[in-house]
């Protein structure tokens, strides 16, 4: 997504060396989503309904 | 010692020669002290460029290249961007290891070829974003 469009940029984010986000972020299973600092997806899923979950998130 | 495997080598070298279109930079942000992984995020960005001649590392330290860390939006180390003809806005943030170690390299090609590999639905779907969209994504060693 983020090579897709401009406005998308993505990180990778190991939970264990960032406790503090994993915390923050109430990480408790993996993968888990956050969209800008506020909206959440738990799991992964397929790519079409992924993306329309983040952009349905921003709107 | 090594952290690639040599047959390991053997393959992601096949893989990039076979993939790999346009350059790529990966620009790695790591320091000296209090950082559990960052000696070995740095050694295994360096070993995996030295697997193409389209790869190159570039390694600042966090603290004494912080207008750069800024530049790139690097607020935690470890930190790997994968930079192509231009920067797409992905990072990776601590040890890629275990899964992340193969989402690594298949995005340092995706960079690399521009292309996104996403369906022509998503690609629709990300045409009609009006606003920035910062995704993370936490994972775990597996």
């Amino acid at each position: 997504m983020a090579i897709e469009s401009d406005l998308v940029r993505a990180d990778a984010v190991e939970a264990i060396e960032f406790p503090h986000l994993a915390v923050k972020y109430h990480v408790h299973g993996v993968p888990k989503t956050v969209i800008n600092e506020t909206f959440f997806i738990e799991g992964a899923m397929p790519e079409v309904l992924f993306v329309q979950q983040i952009v349905h998130s921003i709107k | 010692m090594p952290l690639i495997p040599p047959r390991e080598r053997e393959h992601i070298q096949k893989f990039f020669e076979e993939n790999l279109v346009n350059p790529v930079r990966l620009v790695m942000f790591t320091q000296e002290i209090e950082c559990e992984y960052c000696a070995e995020t740095r050694q295994l960005v360096e070993e995996i460029a030295q697997l193409s001649p389209k790869i190159t590392a570039e390694i600042y330290n966090f603290v004494t290249d912080k207008p750069k860390a800024e530049e790139y939006k690097v607020d935690k180390i470890p930190a790997i961007a994968i930079i192509g003809q231009k920067d797409y806005g992905i990072r990776f943030y601590g040890i890629p290891s275990g899964y992340e170690f193969s989402a690594l390299l298949e995005d340092i090609v995706d960079v690399s070829r521009g292309e996104s590999g996403l369906s022509e639905a998503s690609k629709k779907a990300l045409a009609g974003l009006t606003k920035p969209v910062h995704i993370q994504v936490f994972v775990t060693p597996t």
